[in-house]
């Protein structure tokens, strides 16, 4: 999708290794090249030794491709997939802080239930929310919460994996680059 | 188990470098990567040279390695002395050199402290080197030894650095050098993928007016006779990049020479009427394409590249091939009929010579004082073109990649990627270590030069026979001429003092010779090439000499000026209209 900038956001993840200065290495060449990160998400992997990362990047016309192709090169990345365009499950997590007076405090109850979230920590003055999903939901009840006076949000930033059986790791549309990530036997024509 | 030997850190270091084929490196102390230097007379087989700077041990790895395409070694002490190298890394990682830094570190202990000459030179490098390492287990060095290699000499080479704190250094554990590496995330491709040869060759034979631009990629995988092969079977021009020069013969007659921003014209304007364009190991940079919206408009574009991160970057590719040069063109050779004599390639050879003779852009006029061209073209004469060229940045470059004729591949070495003043001296000396067969002369400018002078303190201290021709023209000149044409010749710190270099010469021990006319060129250069040491040759030029044709940054090709004269007139224009 394209919004009014003209910017795409891109929505990668890639499997790379769990070393020390990882996350360094891959902020700087982002920094480097003049990619602009919107949200970026660590996590362990179902591998040992290898770590998932989810990118949302907001990409100029024509650098999509360079963004995942630049991941690629760096040796500590094993593998990269841009799912932007692929059927996936995209989910965000975000404590919200509210303020609650024993007036709000059921109103703000009564959101919380219809959003499915939770509340997690109740204290005289405040509530902490949980809640998971995409962005525009965590979005909307932020804007719902905001009158009641919002102390602090803590969002992680999005985690994504496409659906069902295709894999991110196998899902590279190029044709040179399916061909590199066999470890450089063809696959046949197409 | 009993082939697994105890050693230090230091000897894993010195053991695995011979393991890898090392030599030589180039180098300074200090007190972080002493024990390494203390371990080094049990090694004599490793040859040190110590240099004058760190940034000159970087540079002369870095031209020991284009010279020799081996890895090329350097090794400097923790902080000022690591920082000290990043200039030659970023010179090696735009340029694709493959190269190998050790660098001492702090003892872990101290790591974070803010300790005497500390730095965190990984956080430091890791935008101008292939990859890097800290190393925190002495047990780790043979393995991260050999990844290092690996991964500066496979794929497109790069530099890769080693930070070893003081006391992993010292510290003991079991050296077994591991045959292989495993490195899932750095696989890269090296034959060309079947459909896309058979889709290049397919427009390659159908093109009308065909050109190959083959860049340094062409060097680097050592793909002379591949390229020679394609470029003669189908008969296609063949224009070179800066770092290209010198991956086809000189004198060959599809030689077209340099494209870009100092291209020679007739590259230029038939890289605007190409219909097809085969480059080969090259990346599109900004000085070869000028304004990109308008860089070969009509072409469709083969792009061979080991780096599938330069097919498109800058350039779409029609077909894009990632692989190694050298294997993609044996493939491509393959499959591309022979075509040489057909007419549609006899019509566009030809239309190509015409625009040579209609664009002369290698003549050399006839001036008072001393041109640098024709320095550089006597260079060419009397060393037939087949001694190792390397060269700064700025004019003397230019001048130099346009006039001589380079016969032998590999045998032009210039920083072109981050246009590194004063590379000159120190990968002049480099190249000399590692082709003591060749003549090496380094072109230099009077202020290149004079930035890492101080390494002519290690040429006589090791008797490494490097000819300089310096072209001395008393302003930093290239700067100058942008003056000149952007600036209405507002020359701002740009003349330059120099020492007299007949005097440096005889302080360094060196033989000195000073030209200050034609006739006394030929002679000098060929008094410097039976002399069995270093000499520098200083060649007084006229100062205010500019390098044409010139395409201005960020313009296009019917941008280009060709001569002073119209410049001149295009400096009036933009007078009158301000």
């Amino acid at each position: 999708m394209t919004n009014a900038s003209g910017t795409t956001k891109q929505t990668i993840v890639a499997l790379v290794a769990d070393r020390p200065g990882v996350l360094n290495r891959i902020a700087s060449m982002f920094r480097r090249r003049n990619f602009n990160i919107e949200s970026l998400a660590v996590g362990h992997s179902e591998q040992p030794d290898l770590s998932r990362m989810t990118f949302v990047v907001n990409t100029a016309p024509g650098s999509a491709e360079q963004v995942t192709k630049q991941l690629r090169k760096l040796i500590d990345v094993v593998k990269v997939s841009d799912i932007t365009d692929e059927p996936m499950v995209a989910r965000e997590m975000a404590l919200i802080k509210v303020k609650a007076t024993p007036t709000t405090r059921s109103e703000i109850i009564q959101f919380v239930e219809i959003f499915r979230a939770d509340i997690v920590d109740v204290s005289p003055d405040s509530l902490v929310i949980e809640i998971t999903g995409d962005e525009d939901k965590i979005d909307a009840l932020v804007r719902l919460m905001r009158p009641f006076g919002l102390k602090e949000i803590m969002r992680t930033g999005r985690v994504a994996m496409p659906r069902g059986s295709a894999s991110a790791d196998a899902e590279d549309q190029d044709e040179e680059l399916r061909y590199r990530a066999n470890g450089g036997k063809p696959d046949g024509e197409k | 188990m009993a082939n697994r030997k105890k050693m230090t850190g230091a000897q894993m270091v010195c053991e695995s470098l011979l393991r890898e084929g090392v030599e030589v490196m180039f180098g300074y102390p200090g007190g972080a990567i002493l024990p390494f230097y203390q371990t080094l007379p049990q090694y004599p087989k490793l040859r040190h040279i110590l240099v004058r700077h760190e940034q000159g041990a970087g540079h002369a790895a870095d031209g020991y390695s284009r010279a020799t395409g081996r890895v090329g070694v350097a090794v400097a002490t923790s902080g000022p002395g690591a920082t000290n190298l990043t200039t030659a890394l970023a010179t090696a990682q735009m340029d694709s050199s493959p190269m190998i830094a050790i660098t001492g570190q702090v003892p872990r202990s101290a790591i974070g402290k803010d300790a005497f000459q500390e730095t965190d030179v990984t956080g430091v490098s890791m935008p101008v080197t292939k990859h890097n390492y800290l190393v925190m287990e002495t047990r780790d060095i043979p393995r991260i030894m050999k990844e290092a290699f690996y991964i500066a000499r496979t794929g497109r080479p790069g530099p890769v650095l080693i930070d070893i704190p003081k006391d992993v250094q010292q510290e003991e554990a079991e050296f077994e050098y591991p045959d292989g590496v495993d490195l899932p995330g750095f696989r890269p491709v090296l034959d060309g993928h079947p459909a896309q040869i058979k889709k290049a060759a397919g427009l390659i034979d159908e093109a009308q007016r065909p050109l190959i631009i083959a860049g340094h990629g062409v060097i680097i995988s050592r793909a002379y006779a591949e390229l020679l092969d394609l470029a003669e079977k189908t008969g296609i021009p063949v224009i070179t990049t800066l770092l290209g020069i010198s991956g086809f013969p000189g004198d060959h007659p599809l030689h077209m020479g340099m494209p870009g921003m100092h291209g020679l014209a007739w590259n230029n304007l038939a890289i605007d009427e190409a219909d097809v364009i085969v480059a080969i190991g090259m990346r599109f940079d900004d000085r070869v394409t000028g304004k990109v919206s308008t860089f070969a408009p009509r072409a469709k574009i083969v792009h061979i590249d080991i780096d599938p991160a330069e097919i498109g970057k800058n350039v779409k590719a029609h077909v894009p091939i990632v692989g190694d040069v050298k294997r993609v063109l044996t493939q491509l050779n393959q499959h591309v009929t022979a075509r040489h004599d057909h007419p549609d390639r006899k019509e566009w050879r030809r239309r190509v010579d015409k625009m040579k003779k209609e664009h002369p852009s290698l003549r050399i006029r006839d001036a008072k004082g001393l041109l640098p061209q024709y320095v550089c073209s006597a260079l060419s004469e009397v060393t037939h073109g087949d001694s190792i060229i390397v060269t700064g940045v700025g004019q003397h470059q230019m001048w130099a990649a346009q006039h001589y004729v380079f016969r032998d591949q590999g045998t032009f070495i210039s920083s072109g990627g981050l246009g590194t003043m004063g590379f000159e001296i120190p990968a002049a000396m480099g190249a000399q270590v590692g082709r003591p067969d060749k003549t090496v002369w380094s072109v230099a400018g009077d202020g290149g030069f004079q930035m890492t002078l101080p390494e002519l303190g290690t040429i006589a201290q090791e008797k490494i026979p490097v000819k300089f021709a310096i072209l001395n023209n008393s302003f930093l000149g290239m700067v100058r001429q942008w003056q000149e044409i952007f600036y209405q010749r507002q020359y701002v710190a740009t003349p330059l003092f120099s020492p007299d270099f007949m005097k440096l010469a005889e302080a360094y021990g060196m033989m000195g010779l000073r030209v200050k006319d034609k006739a006394g060129v030929g002679p000098a250069i060929h008094q410097a090439m039976k002399h069995d040491g270093p000499v520098i040759v200083e060649f007084v030029v006229v100062e205010e000499e500019s390098v044409y044709p010139m395409i201005p940054p960020g313009l296009s090709v019917n941008e280009m000026i060709e001569e002073p004269e119209k410049m001149v007139a295009m400096q009036d224009s933009k007078e009158a209209s301000s």
